[in-house]
């Protein structure tokens, strides 16, 4: 380990930004990990501080400070509401990746992402063929949820009641799409993502039927690769940026009025962190990250600003209409300020009536990574969640992220709760597939 | 230093989950919202019930350890950093709402306990309580009887201490001291409760708080009033008050203060308006109607610009975010905000306000005022960064000229932050060395080993 003076001099980059903690503690009100444990170094005052010691020279070694860095969801929620302004997050991303470059990355660490996450094609057969043998390892045990547990004793899935892997990823339904910009006039790229090519690539083939049906031109290039989060988050800037470079690659920004997703995290990520940690690349580079993160935008944001809502068919049977209610990503409410759209989206589909349900922002506690090393902790904040999901009465829970839908999926699957979970865009699809069978009444 | 064998007979009390003292831990409590050094706690420790919490401070009596309690740690004047090498006691293992009595008005809670959450239990039971500060989506309600917190109710419905009923608290031999009661009068015994308000830790350990509740008002005006004369803004204050009209609040805030919240909030503020005032009155519905229009007049008689009315809630909302986000707005300008709360009597604000512009331009500072002016409690806010020494050596001299400002108008250092360790120094420019004396031998007496948050308010 190289010594402490080197580290202080790379924490220089983020010292601006720590001096503007006036320490008000008002991040503790917001922060969902703080309500579990009410540690201060679990809250955004605490871990500044802990930064603040760092430069301070105040420790002989960083890994306690590193060690309590990690413990975070970064969610943002400290960050929405700070008095001060203080973009905890940035310090956050920058901190881990200073402190991750200085003491290295974990064995684990370095396997998924410098030997997987780096290469999107040998990652994505790995994922294809884990795909096939996880049958023999789990079991199923919520068919609505479409949950499975672990059938032996894994440490790493422990009891959880998680989504498998699908048996075919999406990019093997939809290797590549290229499609004229239909009656909107717009053309969108889509970036997939992870989670919805390997786990929900249900959701992923909505966006595609939902874009259709409005009419908008879309780019899927092949050989898309992750938006670079789990790296990023880890500290390893290294994979991010190799990331970057091969999506940028992939997605040539002149060819496409906007680029969409149907998750919270890619589209927070590539608006904000891309440009945040393009800072040190060339102009030209610089410039295709920032003109990349201007256009992109959650799904459901696009339709409502683009006003692409009006050709949702009304039903024409009469039905109860579904009770659904709405849980905010804090990628997408807390990072980028979009919630209203989402609900929307929600009350423009007949049949559905939306309900409030009580802290609807509230962290549902999965953060990434967070939920696989503080698994416990992760739960106790998804049990919360539950409740107030439970207190809506409603049949359905709607989001636009695919990983609070793993996490929502598993705490009801746990709780036996017969809700199911959808994406906003799975339940506007259906509506519009739906009406392709029955001839609506207009 | 605290020995090995403490931590351990402190983690025989409370469980090892809740004793930290790794460093890393350790430097996460080290401070407080104040703008001062922060200093090292060798241990931090977490009861979760009453008896250990006595237990606690019995233990650390017997050993001569420094005891600060911590409730949310926002405090403004330092009183929650710790002695270094000393015990960090929280109180958030102390949360729960022990009873909530609508048919008696009152609520008994553990010392943990967060103002807003208690405040929403009690509106859900119909009922009400007014305190409020700033910090009260965080702050505990120990914290708030500690430091006699206010509000923006102040001026109607008073502070912290107008709710105190009773109190159970722990003294420093861990014995367990019960002081007034829950019924609406009580004059038993020395008024024990009145000392413990406002000690800061210094004196005993709030275990048990029991608050005065009341009906919630039924209606609700409220307006804003732009002025392009500070003496205008402030003469109103005195003329509505004189009207013998107490509105629930009447804040102010400044043109700068108002620059930096447009600037920040784009809410349509007047940019060029030299002060607003936001009046809110409450009460029975024909009242409110009545003093109202009052208002309104007296408003227009002493020339405000414009008036805005709100006419729902929707309206009165936005009329507030105003002012809720004066800080924030101001905060966003430098790194370091030092927010003082000087008070002074109600007719003296135009002096007041006069000498702040006064002592801004004489130490060459930004300060933005603005707060309740209802009850002459403003807010002069320095902007700077610490790390600026020459400026931060003109932001302590500005400090002290405030402090002597206020005394020299007959006010006060702090109308609702507290002495602790910011204003320990100047508290004799205010009481006189007499009340210092005598505070110390209270102290003494209640405190031999001087453990209890050391060097707070009277100093060591
Ligand atoms: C943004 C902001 C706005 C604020 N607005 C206001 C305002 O409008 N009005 C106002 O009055 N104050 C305000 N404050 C100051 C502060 O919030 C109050 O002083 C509050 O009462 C402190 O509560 P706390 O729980 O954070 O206590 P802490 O800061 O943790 O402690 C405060 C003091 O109380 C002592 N203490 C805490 N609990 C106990 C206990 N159980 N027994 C004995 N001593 C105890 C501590 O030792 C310390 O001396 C504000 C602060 C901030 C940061
Ligand atoms: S709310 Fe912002 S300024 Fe206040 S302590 Fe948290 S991070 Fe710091
Ligand atoms: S990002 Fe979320 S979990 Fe992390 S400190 Fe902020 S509010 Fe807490």
């Amino acid at each position: 380990m190289a010594d402490m003076h080197a580290l202080v001099r790379l924490m220089r980059e983020v010292e601006d930004q720590l001096a503007s903690c006036m320490r008000c503690g008002m991040c503790q009100s917001v922060c969902p990990l703080y309500a579990a444990t009410g540690r201060e170094a679990d809250v955004a005052r605490g871990k500044l501080a802990l930064l603040d010691g760092l430069l301070r020279e105040m420790f002989d070694r960083p890994d306690s400070v590193r060690e309590r860095l990690d413990r975070c969801l970064l969610c943002g929620s400290c960050q929405a509401g700070c008095p001060s302004g203080v973009r905890v997050m940035d310090i956050f991303i920058k901190a881990r990746a200073i402190l991750a470059g200085f003491s290295g990355l974990s064995f684990s660490q370095k396997m998924i992402f410098k030997g997987m996450l780096a290469h999107p094609a040998l990652f994505d057969q790995l994922t294809f063929w884990s795909s096939r043998f996880q049958k023999l390892l789990t079991r199923p045990i919520n068919e609505m949820l479409g949950t499975s547990c672990a059938r032996v004793m894994s440490p790493l899935i422990g009891d959880r009641h998680f989504k498998p892997l699908a048996d075919r990823p999406f990019h093997h339904e939809v290797p590549f799409l290229d499609t004229p910009a239909g009656r909107s006039g717009r053309k969108v790229a889509f970036f997939v993502g992870c989670l919805l090519d390997k786990i929900f690539p249900k959701v992923a083939g909505d966006v595609v039927t939902v874009l259709e049906k409005a009419g908008v031109g879309q780019l899927i290039p092949q050989g898309q690769a992750c938006c670079g989060i789990p790296a990023l988050s880890a500290g390893d800037t290294q994979t991010f940026q190799k990331l970057l470079r091969h999506n940028l690659e992939r997605f040539p920004v002149d060819d496409f009025d906007y680029l969409v997703t149907a998750c919270a995290t890619c589209t927070s990520t590539i608006r904000k962190l891309w440009p945040l940690m393009a800072e040190k690349e060339d102009t030209s580079t610089r410039r295709r990250v920032a003109r990349i993160a201007e256009k992109t935008l959650d799904i459901s944001q696009f339709l409502v600003d683009e006003h692409l809502l009006t050709d949702v068919p009304s039903v024409g049977r009469a039905s109860k209409p579904t009770e659904v209610t709405y849980h905010d990503p804090c990628h997408l409410k807390k990072s980028l300020g979009v919630s209203a759209q989402p609900r929307t989206v929600l009350n423009a589909i007949e049949g559905i009536r939306f309900v409030e349900m009580e802290g609807a922002d509230q962290c549902c506690g999965m953060g990434g990574s967070f939920n696989i090393k503080y698994y416990e902790i992760s739960r106790e904040i998804g049990e919360r969640k539950r409740k107030a999901i439970q207190a809506s009465r409603c049949s359905v829970v709607a989001t636009s992220c695919p990983a609070c839908m793993m996490q929502i999926s598993d705490v009801l699957s746990r709780g036996g709760d017969p809700i199911r979970v959808r994406h906003v865009v799975e339940l506007l699809a259906e509506r519009w597939k739906d009406n392709d069978n029955y001839p609506s009444a207009h | 230093m605290v020995h090995a064998a403490i931590v351990k007979q402190l983690k025989d009390l409370v469980g090892s989950q809740n004793v930290f003292d790794n460093k890393a831990d350790r430097v996460t409590y080290a401070y407080d919202a104040a703008v001062l050094e922060p200093q090292l706690p060798a241990v931090v420790v977490r009861p979760e019930n009453s008896e250990v919490l006595g237990r606690v401070v019995a233990l650390c009596n017997r050993e001569g350890l420094p005891l600060t309690v911590r409730g949310a740690g926002t405090n403004l004047s330092g009183g929650a950093i710790p002695q270094q090498g000393g015990v960090v006691l929280l109180t958030n293992g102390l949360n729960r709402i022990l009873e909530i009595n609508s048919e008696d008005m009152y609520a008994v809670v553990q010392p943990g306990v967060i103002t807003a959450q208690l405040a929403a239990a009690v509106e859900a039971k119909g009922l009400f309580y007014p305190p409020d500060p700033g910090s009260q989506a965080v702050s505990t309600l120990g914290g708030n009887v500690a430091e006699n917190a206010g509000g923006l109710r102040g001026l109607k419905y008073g502070v912290t201490a107008d709710y105190v009923m009773g109190l159970r608290f722990y003294d420093v031999e861990g014995n367990l001291i019960k002081t007034g009661s829950r019924t609406v009068k009580c004059a038993t015994g020395y008024n024990l409760k009145a000392l413990m308000i406002g000690s800061e830790g210094t004196l005993g350990v709030l275990d048990e708080i029991t608050l005065k509740l009341i009906p919630p008002p039924r209606a609700r005006k409220s307006m804003l009033a732009v002025f392009d004369q500070m003496e205008r803004a402030s003469q109103t204050v005195a003329a509505i008050i004189a009207h013998h009209i107490v509105p629930a609040t009447l804040e102010f805030l400044d043109n700068f203060t108002i620059r930096a919240v447009e600037d920040f909030s784009h809410a349509g503020l007047p940019v060029e308006a030299a002060a607003i005032l936001l009046v809110e009155v409450d009460g029975h519905p024909g009242q409110v109607a009545e003093e109202g229009e009052q208002v309104e007049a007296i408003l227009k008689q002493m020339g405000a610009k414009d008036i805005q009315v709100a006419r729902d809630d929707a309206q009165r909302d936005r009329i507030w975010a105003a002012r809720r986000s004066a800080l924030s707005a101001l905060a966003k300008l430098k790194p370091t905000v030092v927010l003082e709360d000087a008070t002074v009597p109600r007719s003296k604000i135009p002096a007041m306000v006069h000498a702040l512009q006064g002592i801004a331009r004489r130490f060459d500072l930004a300060i933005g005022t603005f707060g309740h002016a209802g009850d002459g409690n403003l807010h002069p806010t320095i902007l700077t960064d610490k790390r600026d020494k020459g400026e931060w050596q003109r932001v302590e001299a500005a400090i002290e000229a405030i402090f002597d400002e206020a005394l020299a108008l007959g006010g006060t250092l702090s109308g609702e932050h507290g002495t602790g360790l910011a204003k320990a120094g100047f508290l004799k420019k205010e009481t006189g060395q007499g009340a210092i004396l005598l505070s110390r031998r209270i102290k003494s007496a209640l405190d031999p080993n001087r453990i209890l948050n050391p060097g707070k308010i009277i100093g060591d």
